[in-house]
């Protein structure tokens, strides 16, 4: 048995026959032709050849993952049909009596590079594209077969370097259980595609095709990354048991998809997700999100060499809270500094950055930037559910300054004629100060959410990157229980609500005690919602209640750990 | 001939949807279609020559339609690359 290891991509198990998915040999020779007309002609009818398959894939894709998936296919088409493309190659092949072969290579090498060459990813990303389309060409005009996995007829796991968008979209989800391939991240295209046919796959895998041959039994694990090859007996018995829970979970989970989350005692919470961008919408509708508790908008900063328009903030704003219809979404205002640095923002260099100037520090001073960001989300406001919250604040007057900015803009944008709704105002408490203050907080503010994992590096004054003192990164300890308990009972005396956007919120042991403490909304990544709502319904918050109040008697993080573990086990 | 400039104002830029859009209107006229920026000129009959334009938002070109059925082009045209979003 071989063991392989890569990226999990797209959850579940599959146990099946490996189906190696090998791209032809594309070589050939240059030649000099005679027959300049004939040469055209092989050419016209690889390229018609080309444009038939290209639109039964389109055709395909379109019925089976619909509209947008195919649209890329519509794009190929119009790309086996581009005068810019075919001209030249024609030409070349005139002026210079060489095979068609060579003269497409030529022509499409020198597109390729001049998108390669672009410096913006998603240009230089189509240069896959080009090659993709250029390939199907070149093997109809070689004779050769590019492989057609929509012709398997037998339950396969498929084995490749990598998938391109025309491979995967034929993929039958009724014999295709699952694939591998060597290179690719989560991201990358066979591994979008994966998620979207719901099929297991693990990518970047670096050696599959070199270590699996046609027809060897495979299990791949895309819930951990693991591929293992021709495994023994019990290896199949224990992941055909493992398929077979994950199945059924994934039925369970579903059915609480569109419920709401009720405890076993009636008592109604929010289950919210953390997202970084608005692509990971879908991944939030598809988990059954209730709203998004905590939009980091410092993404949208990054990876860039400047500083995003009110336009484009905007328009990503817009975008979110249209898809969530309505319901809430809590967008956190820029978090840079710390750990995360903007090439174009030179700071200075700290020595206790995450002590440093940061966050809310950051936008009071530079207010330029700030307030494009407030302009952006205030005009976004009128799309949905916006509640705005204000990340590492440390004093009432750091509130009190970031707000009077906020309404300062919205009284120019009013001015100017252009409509803004109300707007909840809250605060992320993520500093020992502001927790230990959420009384008079809670007056000022419309909601709390609490930052768990500063929260727990501030208290316990431990560098959560450093390892000496992982062990100080607790959160059961009773300290961090107890500053939760305050923030929650102060936001309830003033009628405001209190989430939860660290990962503590979706941490299986940690729930029962924050439903206890009476924590209003958790707020996690989206993959932890259904398992958390199937949890908080088999739990009484009168249960919880006590065993929170019995925790906060107790001595240490372990202690509580455990009873927690005794009692809703 | 009929020309006319535009600057993009789509934050994604000259992408593959409305690049093909665009294309897949501007093929069935006989017209000349071409977008001219100020390095180079491509023709919108060619979604190679349109993505290699890599227009970013905020970049400008000009539309050029020149031959029988330029009117009707010219029109056609100039309202996609406005309900695309692309460019004003």
């Amino acid at each position: 048995m071989i063991q392989l290891k890569g990226i999990a991509a797209s959850d579940g198990i599959a146990i099946a026959k490996a189906y190696c998915l090998v791209q032809p040999d594309l070589s050939f020779a240059k030649t000099t032709i005679q027959d300049i007309d004939a040469e055209q002609q092989r050419l016209v009818a690889a390229l018609e050849k080309s444009a038939e398959e290209l639109a039964a894939i389109q055709q395909l894709t379109h019925e089976k993952l619909g509209a947008e998936e195919a649209a890329i296919f519509g794009a190929h088409l119009l790309v086996v049909k581009d005068p810019e493309l075919i001209g030249p190659i024609k030409q070349k092949i005139a002026e210079e009596a060489v095979n068609a072969e060579y003269a497409l290579n030529e022509v499409s090498t020198m597109f390729v590079s001049l998108f390669e060459g672009m410096d913006n990813e998603y240009m230089s990303e189509r240069a896959a594209d080009i090659k993709d389309v250029s390939n199907r060409v070149l093997a109809h005009l070689l004779g050769v077969h590019i492989p057609n996995p929509s012709n398997i007829n037998e339950q396969v796991i498929i084995v490749a370097t990598d998938l391109t968008p025309s491979e995967t979209a034929q993929l039958d989800r009724n014999f295709v259980l699952g694939f591998t391939t060597d290179i690719g991240g989560r991201t990358s295209h066979s591994a979008i595609m994966a998620r979207s046919l719901e099929i297991p796959a693990v990518v970047g895998t670096g050696t599959a095709v070199e270590s699996i041959q046609d027809g060897d039994l495979l299990i791949v694990d895309g819930l951990t990354g693991d591929v293992l090859v021709n495994p023994t007996e019990d290896m199949v018995a224990t992941y055909r048991k493992k398929a077979e829970d994950f199945t059924a979970q994934q039925a369970e989970w579903a059915t609480l998809l569109n419920e709401k989350t009720i405890s076993k005692d009636g008592v109604q919470v929010e289950l919210a997700a953390n997202i970084g961008s608005p692509n990971d919408l879908e991944g939030v509708l598809r988990h059954g999100g209730e709203g998004i508790g905590l939009y980091r908008t410092e993404f949208l900063y990054m990876g860039r060499d400047n500083l995003p328009s009110e336009e484009e903030q905007f328009t990503a704003y817009k975008t979110v809270l249209e898809g969530m219809e309505g319901k809430a979404v809590v967008i956190r205002t820029l978090d840079i500094g710390g750990d995360k640095h903007l090439p174009y923002l030179p700071l200075q260099d700290e020595m206790n950055p995450f002590l440093g100037h940061r966050a809310i520090r950051l936008c009071l001073e530079y207010q330029d930037i700030f307030r494009t960001q407030l302009r952006a989300l205030l005009r976004a406001s009128n799309y949905g559910n916006l509640k705005i919250m204000f990340p590492m604040i440390a004093t009432l007057q750091e509130f009190c300054d970031a707000k009077a900015i906020l309404l300062e803009e919205k009284e120019n944008l009013l001015a100017q004629g252009v409509a803004v709704s109300e707007i909840e105002i809250g605060i992320m408490v993520e500093i020992p100060s502001t927790a230990v203050m959420a009384d008079i907080f809670a007056k000022e503010v419309d909601f709390f959410s609490i930052g768990t994992n500063d929260l727990i590096q501030y208290t316990m004054a431990a560098d959560r990157m450093n390892e000496k003192v992982s062990y100080l990164y607790q959160p059961y300890n009773p300290a961090i229980l107890r500053l939760i308990k305050m923030v929650i009972d102060a936001a309830h005396k003033e009628k405001k609500w209190a989430g939860m956007c660290g990962e503590m919120a979706g941490d299986e042991y940690a729930v029962p005690l924050l439903l206890g403490l009476g924590l209003d909304e958790f707020s996690m990544s989206a993959t932890s919602i259904l398992k958390t709502r199937s949890l908080i319904k088999h739990l009484s918050v009168a249960d919880m209640r006590a065993l929170a109040t019995e925790a906060l008697q107790l001595t240490t993080s372990d202690e509580i750990l455990d009873r927690v573990k005794q009692v809703v086990h | 001939m009929k020309t006319k400039q535009f600057t993009v104002v789509d934050p994604l830029g000259i992408h593959a949807r409305p690049a093909s859009q665009l294309v897949a209107a501007a093929t069935p006229f006989t017209s000349s279609i071409e977008l001219q920026t100020e390095q180079r000129t491509a023709n919108l009959k060619s979604i190679l020559g349109v993505m290699g334009l890599a227009l970013k938002q905020g970049s400008m070109f000009t539309l050029h339609v020149e031959g029988e059925d330029e009117e009707q082009a010219f029109t056609a045209l100039t309202k996609l690359i406005s309900e695309t979003g692309l460019a004003q």
